[in-house]
């Protein structure tokens, strides 16, 4: 009796997974059917759209009009930069929190989450400001930083709970042994926080591959991103469904394949911990 | 010693870099990503060819998006553009503040005075030209021939709304899902707006008074918005209070519209018969009026203007001057065809018979001759702007009272409270941005 409660249970969940992950997967999927359509197709009843002819135009035409390698290393580049920036600042902070947490701690994290609360469009003018006095605007280096500071407070908490798990005799022991602070985050704390960090390192890089309102107000055309690559394909006047589906294919399909083969880790990193 | 030889030989050769580099000017462009601009950018051989010392990097955005970008970089002198596309509603608000860099100085051949008056008038500011127009649109009628042949109707060259009603009762069959007639419905100053402001023109209605006091308590947008009301829930199609230029565009293309009221610029759409699947059933007509002297048309135009924060102001001149020649319209004519020419801009493109056999061009040209930004209404105001009003404020408002509208359409509350909360919020910001005392 209790083994078939469990089949039966089983099979609802695999069911409902199996729905939330098709309902959370087919806007992508569509995405990625339109841009294969021509314009008049793509703005069908979904069913003669998928009778509809498939063809090569639209991302004939994104190829002529837009130089996709540009954009594409640009989005490497400011997420990657900005991933590794942060945790260099990020992984020090953590273990101070972690390990050796003051009486203010706990606000500080709080009040480092609470500045992800503004809307960003805010300081959008005195930041504008800043960069064209540093010289900064259209540089990759200005929007490294600026996308650094705005993941930096996700990327602290994340890494502060994965350290937390981690027991601090083992640093201790580390210690007795006669490591310095330097040889005790870098050749004992890291190593055993790797899936965590891993996880971290996935999570801001698809943040920062993502973010589109800096990335589109502080640049123009040598340090524009996939953000910018996509924003030129939606028009108020004309069709475009199937040109914007295309690009944004084009612009999600290395994100997403990175997601794929890293899931495993993403799931280890979000489960983790050190006595587990 | 050998040092200081390597030093030496390294700095002669970065200083011949740099006067390499000076050599040539990169200016960037910030552009709509509309189908003209789009066209332009595979033209740059051209410029390339004439200009050689001149390199163009491009910018080509989605316009809300542009918008927000180029009114951020401009009012904080960001200097990231050497030439912005602007609007024919920030021209004059941005020529105001000093922003724009004067056009007066183009050179003869450019032939200045054979831009179309109505568009000239838009873009000059005290006797400078701040912006040079690269397209001009304005809106007409656009509809079936078949079903209106079907009905046993004829469309009048410049029908009136009653016109209007009239076809769009006969051509209306929903059981078959097609709509009589399709307009804006969208909340938004570019959107519903648009077309209500210009409606309300050939109703006699008018924003403000000559004391910058909102005239939506008037009996004039009453009747504007009580007649698009029953147009609309009568024989417009199902949930028309979302609709945009390009869902309508959608469901014309797609047969369900006998009638659309719209952007001049739809014509080369509802007409390709790649896109269309009525291509060859489609008629063009003015804009409805009320006899009351003004059509219910507005007035657009897509124009090239040069930051006064660039540092480039010379090379953007000379592109602008390329951009907006009759040379360039010459260009696209012996590239894409005479249909694909940037409309609406010069008188000598109306007298061109090449392009007078486009169909739609005559239709085009009347209906941006009907429209006068520094005259929009019947009666006098103080603003300029046919669909819009051009100050800064009216960016905000106009969103706000068609957000009113758009419920109104979709039902949620009535004419008479649309209209009384679109005066209070008018009210409201006009007396806090100081023009009510």
């Amino acid at each position: 009796m209790a083994r078939k409660t469990t089949q039966t249970r089983t099979a609802v969940v695999t069911v409902a997974a199996w729905t939330i992950g098709l309902l959370i997967f087919f806007p992508i999927l569509w995405i990625i059917i339109l841009g294969f359509k021509s314009e008049g197709d793509a703005i069908k009843t979904p069913l003669a759209v998928l009778t509809s002819d498939w063809t090569l135009a639209s991302y004939h035409e994104v190829q002529e009009r837009s130089n996709y390698f540009l954009h594409f290393m640009n989005s490497v580049i400011l997420s990657l930069g900005s991933t590794l920036l942060a945790l260099v600042i990020a992984i020090p902070a953590a273990w101070s929190m972690a390990f050796v947490p003051g009486k203010r701690t706990k606000d500080l994290l709080m009040w480092m989450l609470s500045t992800k609360m503004m809307p960003a469009v805010g300081v959008l003018v005195p930041m504008y400001l800043m960069f064209r006095d540093f010289g900064l605007l259209d540089t990759r280096i200005g929007l490294v930083v600026v996308l650094t500071l705005i993941n930096l407070p996700i990327v602290i908490w994340m890494l502060y709970t994965y350290f937390k798990e981690i027991p601090g005799e083992i640093l201790e022991a580390a210690r007795m042994d006669g490591a310095n602070l330097r040889a005790e985050i870098l050749h004992v704390l890291t190593p055993m926080a790797v899936p965590g960090i891993a996880s971290t390192v996935l999570l801001n890089v698809i943040l920062a591959w993502n973010e589109a309102f800096w990335t589109l107000q502080l640049t123009t055309s040598s340090a524009a991103p996939l953000t910018q690559f996509i924003a030129s394909y939606s028009s108020p006047e004309g069709l475009f469904y199937a040109k914007l589906s295309a690009a944004s294919t084009m612009a999600i399909a290395p994100i997403l394949i990175l997601g794929w083969f890293s899931q495993k880790q993403l799931v280890r990193g979000l489960t983790f911990g050190a006595v587990k | 010693m050998k040092l200081t030889i390597r030093a030496l030989l390294g700095a002669s050769v970065a200083l011949a870099l740099a006067g390499a580099a000076q050599a040539e000017t990169t200016i960037t462009v910030a552009t709509v990503n509309n189908g003209d601009m789009i066209r332009m950018q595979s033209l740059m051989d051209d410029f390339y060819a004439k200009h050689p010392d001149i390199k163009v990097d491009w910018v080509a955005l989605e316009e809300n998006v542009l918008r927000q970008k180029v009114t951020t970089d401009i009012a904080t002198k960001g200097g990231q553009f050497d030439v912005m596309t602007i609007g024919t509603y920030e021209a004059p608000i941005w020529g105001k503040q000093g922003w724009l860099v004067s056009l007066n100085d183009l050179p003869a051949e450019y032939d200045v005075d054979d831009l179309l008056p109505a568009i000239r008038g838009g873009l000059t500011v005290d006797g400078n030209l701040v912006a040079a127009p690269f397209y001009g649109e304005s809106s007409m009628v656009m509809y079936r021939t078949d079903l209106m042949e079907k009905a046993g109707l004829t469309m009048p060259e410049a029908p009136t709304w009653d016109d209007i009603k009239k076809a769009a009762a006969a051509m209306t069959d929903k059981g078959a899902e097609v709509y009589g007639i399709c307009l804006r419905g969208k909340a938004g100053w570019g959107e519903n707006m648009a077309f209500l402001t210009a409606m309300s023109n050939s109703y006699g209605a008018k924003w403000f008074d000559m004391d910058w006091k909102p005239q939506f308590d008037g009996e004039a947008w009453k009747a504007t918005l009580t007649d698009y009301l029953a147009l609309m829930n009568d024989y417009g199609p199902p949930g028309a209070s979302n609709n945009g230029f390009n869902e309508n565009l959608a469901l014309f293309q797609q047969g369900k519209c006998g009638m659309w009221i719209d952007a001049t610029v739809a014509a080369s759409f509802v007409t390709n018969p790649k896109e269309s699947t009525v291509a060859d059933k489609v008629g063009f007509a003015l804009a409805p009026d009320t006899g009351k002297g003004k059509r219910g048309n507005w007035l657009w135009a897509w124009n090239l203007g040069i930051p006064a924060g660039s540092q480039k102001i010379d090379a953007a001149k000379t592109f602008v001057a390329w951009a907006t020649s009759k040379e360039y319209l010459e260009l696209v004519a012996s590239k894409e065809g005479w249909a694909n020419v940037p409309p609406g801009t010069r008188t000598s493109l109306y007298a061109n018979p090449e392009y007078q056999k486009v169909p739609f061009a005559k239709m085009t040209l009347d209906s941006i001759n009907a429209a006068d930004p520094t005259k929009p209404t019947v009666d006098e105001v103080p603003y300029v702007g046919v669909q819009f009003v051009a100050i800064p404020e009216f960016q905000g408002i106009g969103t706000a009272v068609g957000q009113q509208f758009s419920a109104a359409l979709a039902g949620s509350i009535s004419a008479e409270e649309a209209l009384a909360k679109a005066q209070e919020i008018t009210t409201t910001e006009m007396t806090r941005s100081g023009y009510i005392k």
